[in-house]
This record gives C-alpha cells, structure tokens and sequence, in this order.
C-alpha cells in the first residue's frame, strides 16, 4: 500500500489505512476492507437521504385526508423510491458491508478479507445498481411498490420496471459477493487460538447473513429477469390471459424477500451482542444461544415465506404450515432478547450512547417481534394484511430495529474507524430525539390499520386524520433525529479529540490495535487464548440456576 | 378515539377477542423486558471507571424456560388463529350469492336476481353472503374492515369467500392490493340492511334479468348448446347437475365442480377433461369477459338446485327443463 505521494504533516505520528495514501485513486482502487467500508459508507447514506427525501414526501402527502399535494401517479412513484431505496440500498447492505466490512477482519486477527479485490468489485456493483435504479425512479419513474407484484409491473404498470429490476439484479451480486467473502474468510482466515466458539458474536451474526446472502439472492435476482422478459417478450409466466400465474411470483419474490429481512435484521443483532456486553463490562449470557439462534433464524426464514399469502387464495393446509413456521421463526428471537436483558444482570453498565441506541433497540425490536405474532395468527392476519399494521410492524423492527443497531454501531466503532470521538452530549440527544420521534411515528400506524386503513393509499377517510398528523409530526421529529449525527460525525472528523486505541475498555482485537488501524491491521498477528468478552478475568465465576 | 373499528359481522368478535389476547401478551412481555432493562441499568449502573462486574454467564435452566414458555404461548396463538381461521374460510350453504368484478379502479357487483351496483353492497345482516369474485386486470383485494374480511381478488381465477353481517350499518369498502394509480379511489361502501329493509331494497328499483338468464343467453351466444345440448349423443356432457357434484375424469380422478373448477374448464378445457368424451372443446380464454364467466356460472349453477340440506353431493340433481332459448338456436 505504499504511494509515492508525500505524506503530509498533519498526523505523521503513526501509519494508519487513512493516511497510507491520498488521492481520489486511492480510494477507488483500493483492496483495503477499511477503505471499502468507508466507500460503502458514503454510498448507502447517500442512499439512505434519497429514501428519507422520498419518506419525508410520502408523510406530507398523507397530513391530509384528500390528495392535495402530489398527483396519485406521483405519490405512487415516490413511495416505491421509498421502497426500493430503503430496502435494497441502505437496509440490505448497511450493516453487513460498512460494519462487517470494517470489523471482520479486525475481529478475527487478519488482515484483511479472504478476497480484497472481489470485495472492491461488490462495491462497484451496489453503486452501479443503485445509480441505475435511482435513474430510472427518478427519471422515468417507478409505480409498482418495492414489491413489484404481477401482473401489475408485468402488464399494466407504465414505470420503468425493467431497468429498475436491472439496477436491483447487479446490486444483488455486491450482496452475493460480500456474502461468499466474509463466509470464506470466516472459515479460511481467524487467527490461531479463534476456535468457532471464541469468535465475536458479531462474526456469528454475519456469518448467518452471508448464508442468506447466498442462498436467497440468486431467486430474487432470477425473479427480477423473469419479470423483465415477461414485460418485454410476453412469456405468460405470471400473466394469467395467457395461462400464467400472478400468484407464482408473489412465492418467488417472498421467497427471497422474507429470508431478506433477516438479512436486515441479524446484522442488527450481530452489533448488540456486541454493544450490551461491552457497556455491561460483563461476558454476554448465553454466548452459545445467540450464535446457535441466528444460525437457527437463518435456516428457519427460508420456510415461511407464504405467510405474506394468507389472503392471496393459498390452500388452508399451506396456511396452517406458514403460520406455524412463523411462529416458530419467533423463538430464536426471543431468545436473544432475553439473554441480552440477562447480560445486563450483575453488569456495570454505562450509560454511553451506543448503549442507549442498543436499549433502544431492545425495546423497538422486541415490540416489532411480538406484533410479528399477530400477523403470525391466520385469522387476524385477514384483517391487518395489507394496512398500516403491516406497515408499523415492519418498521418498528427494520427502522427501529436495524437502524437503531446500525447507528449504535456507528457510535461504537467510529472511535476506531475515524480515530476521533464524536461529542458525547449530542449523541445523546440523538439517541432520545431518535426513540421518541421514532414511536411518534409509527405506533399510531399500529391504531389506524387495526381501524382499517390500508396502505399505499394516496387520500384516506377522513377519520384516520388524527393519527396521520401525529405521525407525521413524528416523522418530523425522527428525521431531525438522522440528521444531529450525521453532522457531528463529519464534524469530528476535523475537529473531534483524538481517540485512544481502546476508548471503551472493551474486549475483542480490533479494540487491540490502533485507532484508526494501520493498514495491515494488525502489526503482529495476534494469538486467541481465551473466551471472547472476557471482562472478569481474574473473579471468581458464578453460576445462575 | 376509537381503537377498534365497528364490529358488524359474525367474525369481528373472534378477530378482536384474538387481537386483545395477543396485546396482552406484548405488553406483558414489552413490560417485562422493558422494566428488567430499565431496573438492571440503574441497580447495576457503573460505580467507578475500574469496577468489574459479576461473571454470571450462563444458566441452562433460564435457557429452557425462556425458550419453552415462548413456545407454549405461540402453539397457543396458533391454534386460536387458526380455529379463527377456519370460520372465515368454510363458506356456508345456506350463503345468498354475490358476484363481484373488480377492475381498476371500481368494483361491480351483481346480485342473483340481476340488480347490479358499483361501489356499493347491499346486504341483508344475519344471513351469509357468498362472494364469487373476478378481476379483469389486475390483483386487487376486497376489504371491508368492519367485517374484518379481506380476500385478494386474483385475476384468471375465481376467488370465493363469505361474511354474514350481524348489525346494520354503512360500512367502508376498500381495495387493499395495491393496483396502480387510483388505488385508493377504489372504495365504496357496503350497507347492511334489515332482512325487512333488504327485500324492500330488492323491490325497489328494476333489477333486469336475473344472472343466470343472462348466462342463459351467453351459453347460446357462444355456442356452448351445439355440444353440451343435453340430448343423446351429445359431443359434450350435460351440465344439468354438475354444479356442487362429483366428476370422474379421464385421468381416473374424481373432482367436485366448484366454481372454479366450472372456469377452468370454460377458459382451459384440457386441464381436466371429463371421462368419456373427446378433447374437442375449445378454449374461450380471452373470448368472454370476466362478468360473461360470472353470468356464465351463475347459469351453470341454476342447472344444479341446491340439494336438501344433508343430502348427500353425490347424489344426481334433477335435470331442469330444457330451456326454449336452447331449442331455438339449434343449427
Ligand atoms: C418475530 C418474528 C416475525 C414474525 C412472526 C413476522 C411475521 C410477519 C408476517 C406474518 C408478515 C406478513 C403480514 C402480511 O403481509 O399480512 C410480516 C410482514 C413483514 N415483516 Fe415480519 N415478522 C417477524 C419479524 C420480522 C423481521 C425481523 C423483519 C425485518 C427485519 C420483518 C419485516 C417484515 C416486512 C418487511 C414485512 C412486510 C413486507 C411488505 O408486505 O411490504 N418481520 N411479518
Ligand atoms: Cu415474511
Ligand atoms: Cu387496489
């Protein structure tokens, strides 16, 4: 990684990956995991702004009754940004290619990903795809919902559904492609003394994404190209005038599109096993029960796809086995909620933001997992399928949940990824302006599809108002909320304190190295002896039970 | 501010006492999580910079009982969903037949009898109603909150559901599958009646011809007589009575002729194909439209009176008289 450009002298004192080298070449040329993850960074918080623009004007259109500020053709578009934006840009590779880019290596001791310049290729393709999807919603325009249903986007839709698909297919080979990277290098690259069972709950969390990464991806991606050729050849696949099924698609797209929001949410896990232990200076409980679930959920999200089906005329038997496995899908949830509450038992637990983010979290999530039950059940499902109950689940655990991790993660980590600290004060402001206009917004959403309203609906009876306008004003709230770190990050970058290696007192061995780490991550391969979080050595251990 | 929307039908009290259990349930668990976090992060908070907190780690009992009560409760839930299910989903016999056709972005609906409406259903309350529903385009979902009843409304295939009203009423009718730019101006209403109200909103008005006569006409329009003439030798089997009963196909399976298995045969005749007679039909997909088919059944099914209640459906139904619109169009 040597340059033959000058190095100057604003922080000559040790080499670290952010100053080995400048230049816009640098960074775009670079195999460095560390530098990917900032590319990545950018990318997806760019990404993010566009989706919460698009959120911003979906809930200033919804403060009324009557469609008064966009056209319907138009609110239409921008809740599909929205969608699209969200889901495949931000939430999907947030936490796996930023942080996980970022921590796995330095997790495990190594120096860098199994393969770097592979890990360089996925970024470009999230960009490309992206900027291709983004052209064609904001260019051409997109009416079809995230969800692309037949034979609405095969048929009847006038949006560009093609080259949104084609924007949608080449970033899911980034995620296909960080998956078979961090599984290869978790096999392949640990440091001696790693065994499985010593590795970073963090470690584990990825290693079940990447499963779903790599085994859900190709059929979302194979069924983007069927709905493309349908619409430019007239297959017949899911066109039911020429004998094809409008159903099929919705278990081909659910069949990836279910095990995907796992692979939003786990990562999100992956970083509060992480957070509740170091803040409760405490090894986590039940090290085994969180790894053994997230492998569990894993393999259990690929069974319950047909519960987004319950009304769509699928037999009663198959409701009954999707109904069950969902159930099912909820356990191993639970079970990390409880443990993580138990590691808090007999901590020392300080109260710095990323700690208030992960309680956060465990709040949010856990209201997200139980209201998933509802859904879960096939005759209340009937009623909520398709309103705002739907939309309130899914965001108390995609927005509540993943982002509340992600940014507790950010907090946590940026000490070591920028080599500053950010200001305490305000990222506690953060974290509270998050949490309360969080629930300001979608709580009430539970209240008004349970009275009924359905989503995706331009005006709405007027009795619904109320609980728009108070979502709204959360919404109002939440995004201030984004914004307040945002900021201070990019300006501790400049003008934050210097951060020590270990700012946290915290176990693990990127916390063993200097912040910012040096390129080759590590100056001498570091050698595992212990338990990971070993936070009490040297006390007595006591057993519960 | 109500919390739950009216309750006016014969499911709505199953949903909601389901829906109460199950909020019970989270907020007894967010409380307890909620109470656990706040209370270990005061009593536990970090004292001095140097302390070292307690290494409790592990506990095999706590495992166990916070994965077997989750899962004692959800096997709960599962089964009260589903026994809610199962009322939603088996359609009465006793069911007064409404035929619906959603195309974006309105709903049509027809009444046996021939009254027709759009964006509105009247129904009588205490008595089931059967949906028999088509779409000309594209998914659309027929919901109407108040019933908690919901039923996507898929196109190319039929799609059969039921509710029975309990209170009247003017209640919502939404579309709920997103279905392109006017979604959400494909609403109406659904007013539940009297059963005095109800027959005094049947008398009024002209209800036309009934569906079944107009599916009458439309079985000689399209031909469908020249074979399944119900005479002797016909190229075609009778339809008299096929509706609700049993058919043995040439594949040697068995099939009871519902509504959509009368579609299937109408747009897609070689799917199934009955024992006995040549794979000679051909197919009408794209040649009558979705309200034809549903007049089309509704005459199929005026072939097959409903059998006496506890009737065995095996058992033949009489054959009705031939129709005189039938002899006329004889070639
Ligand atoms: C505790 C476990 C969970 C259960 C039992 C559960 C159950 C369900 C069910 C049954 C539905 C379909 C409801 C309908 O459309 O009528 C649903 C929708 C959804 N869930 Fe969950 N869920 C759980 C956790 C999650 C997680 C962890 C995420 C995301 C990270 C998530 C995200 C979603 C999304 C995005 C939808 C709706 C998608 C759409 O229609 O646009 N759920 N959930
Ligand atoms: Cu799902
Ligand atoms: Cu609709």
């Amino acid at each position: 990684m040597s340059t033959s450009e000058p190095v100057p002298a604003v922080r000559p004192a040790r080499p670290d990956y952010l100053n080995a080298s400048y230049g816009v070449r640098s960074w775009l040329l670079t195999s460095d995991h560390k530098r990917i993850a900032i590319l990545y960074l950018i990318t997806v918080t760019f990404f993010f702004a566009i989706g919460g623009v698009a959120a911003a004007l979906v809930r200033l259109e919804l403060l009324t009754p009557a469609g008064d500020v966009f056209q319907a053709e138009t609110y239409n578009k921008i809740f599909t940004t929205h969608g699209i934006m969200m889901v495949f840009f931000f939430l999907i590779p947030a936490i796996p290619a930023v942080l996980g880019n970022f921590l796995v290596p330095l997790m495990i001791g190594a120096k860098d990903l199994a393969f770097p310049r592979i890990n360089l290729l996925s970024w470009y393709l999230l960009v490309i795809g992206g900027l291709i999807a983004l052209w064609a919603l904001i260019h051409g325009g997109l009416d079809t919902g995230w969800t692309f249903y037949t034979p609405y986007s095969t048929v009847y839709s006038n949006g560009w559904v093609v080259v949104t698909a084609v924007g949608i297919f080449i970033a899911g080979f980034s995620s296909i492609l960080t998956g078979l990277n961090f599984i290869v290098t978790l096999h392949t690259m640990r440091a001696p003394g790693m065994t499985w069972t010593r590795m970073p709950l963090f470690c584990w969390g990825m290693y079940a994404t990447a499963i779903i990464q790599i085994l859900g991806t190709p059929v979302i991606a194979i069924t983007l190209l069927l709905v493309g050729a349908e619409r430019l050849f007239h297959l017949g696949i899911f066109d039911p005038a020429q004998g094809g099924d409008p159903v099929l698609f919705q278990h081909l797209f659910w069949f990836y599109s279910h095990p995907a929001v796992y692979i939003m949410i786990l990562p999100a896990m992956a970083v509060i096993s992480e957070l509740v232990t170091a803040f409760s200076r405490k090894p986590i409980f039940g090290y085994k029960f969180i790894a053994g679930s997230s492998i569990a959920i894993a393999a259990l999200s690929f069974l319950v796809w047909g519960h987004h089906m319950f009304v769509s005329g699928q037999s009663v038997y198959a409701g009954l086995v999707f109904s069950i496995l969902s159930f099912m899908v909820a356990i191993p949830s639970a079970i990390k909620v409880f443990n993580w509450t138990a590691t808090l038992y007999k901590g020392s637990v300080s109260y710095q933001t990323p700690l208030l983010y992960a309680l956060g979290f465990i709040g949010l999530f856990t209201f997200g997992g139980l209201t998933g039950l509802f859904l879960a059940s096939l005759g209340l499902d009937i009623h909520v399928h398709d309103t705002y109950f739907i939309v309130a689940h899914f965001h108390y655990i995609m927005v509540g949940g993943t982002i509340m991790a992600y940014l507790g993660g950010m907090h946590y980590w940026w000490p070591k990824i920028s080599g500053k600290l950010y200001p305490e004060y305000w990222s506690r402001v953060s974290a509270w302006v998050i949490f309360i206009g969080f629930n300001l917004t979608f709580f009430p959403q539970f209240i008004v599809g349970y009275l009924g309203m359905p989503r995706r609906y331009h005006q709405y009876p007027e009795e619904f108002q109320v609980l728009n306008v108070m979502s709204t004003a959360g919404a109002s709230i939440l995004g201030i909320g984004y914004l307040i770190p945002l900021v201070y990050f990019i300006w501790s970058m400049r003008y934050g304190k210097d951060a020590a290696d270990n700012p946290w007192g915290a176990t693990g061995l990127e916390w063993q190295t200097p912040s910012p780490p040096p390129t080759e991550n590590f100056v001498e391969t570091p050698v595992v002896s212990g338990r990971p979080y070993d936070y009490a050595t040297g006390r007595e251990e006591v057993a519960l039970g | 501010m109500h919390f739950l929307p009216e309750e006016a039908s014969s499911f709505a009290g199953h949903v909601d006492a389901l829906y109460l259990f199950l909020i019970l349930v989270t907020a007894f668990f967010s409380l307890l999580i909620g109470t656990l976090v706040v209370v270990f992060a005061i009593r536990y908070r970090r004292k001095s910079p140097d302390e070292i907190a307690t290494d409790v780690h592990e506990s095999g009992a706590l495992e166990i009982i916070w994965t077997v009560i989750p899962f004692g409760l959800t096997i709960v839930m599962f089964f009260w969903g589903a026994s809610v299910y199962f009322r939603i989903t088996r359609p009465p016999t006793n069911a007064i037949d409404v035929y619906v056709t959603a195309k974006q972005w309105m709903w049509k609906l027809q009444h046996a009898d021939g009254h027709r409406e759009m964006n509105e259903l009247h129904v009588p309350i205490g008595q089931p109603v059967r949906l028999t529903m088509a779409s000309e385009d594209v998914i659309h979902s027929f919901y109407v909150p108040a019933f908690r009843f919901k039923r996507d409304v898929v196109p190319g295939r039929f799609s059969v559901a039921w509710f029975q009203a309990t209170k009247p009423g003017k209640y919502h009718l939404f579309c709920a599958e997103y279905c392109g730019t006017r979604h959400s101006n494909m609403i109406g209403w659904v007013y539940a009646m009297t059963p005095a109200d109800y027959q005094a909103w049947l008398a009024g008005g002209n209800p036309g011809e009934s569906l079944a006569a107009a599916g009458a006409k439309r079985f000689v329009e399209n031909a469908c007589n020249t074979c399944h003439g119900d005479v002797p030798g016909a190229r075609g089997p009778s339809l008299a009575g096929v509706y609700g009963h049993a058919v043995r196909l040439s594949n040697g399976q068995t099939v009871i002729a519902d509504e959509a298995y009368l579609r299937e045969s109408i747009v897609n005749p070689q799917a199934k194909l009955v024992a006995g007679y040549p794979t000679i039909m051909p197919t009408f997909q794209g040649l009558i439209g979705e309200e034809g088919l549903l007049q089309l059944i509704a005459y199929i099914k005026s072939l097959s009176p409903p059998a006496p209640a506890g009737a065995a459906a095996a058992s033949p139904a009489p054959a009705p008289a031939p129709t005189p619109e039938r002899k006329a169009s004889r070639p």
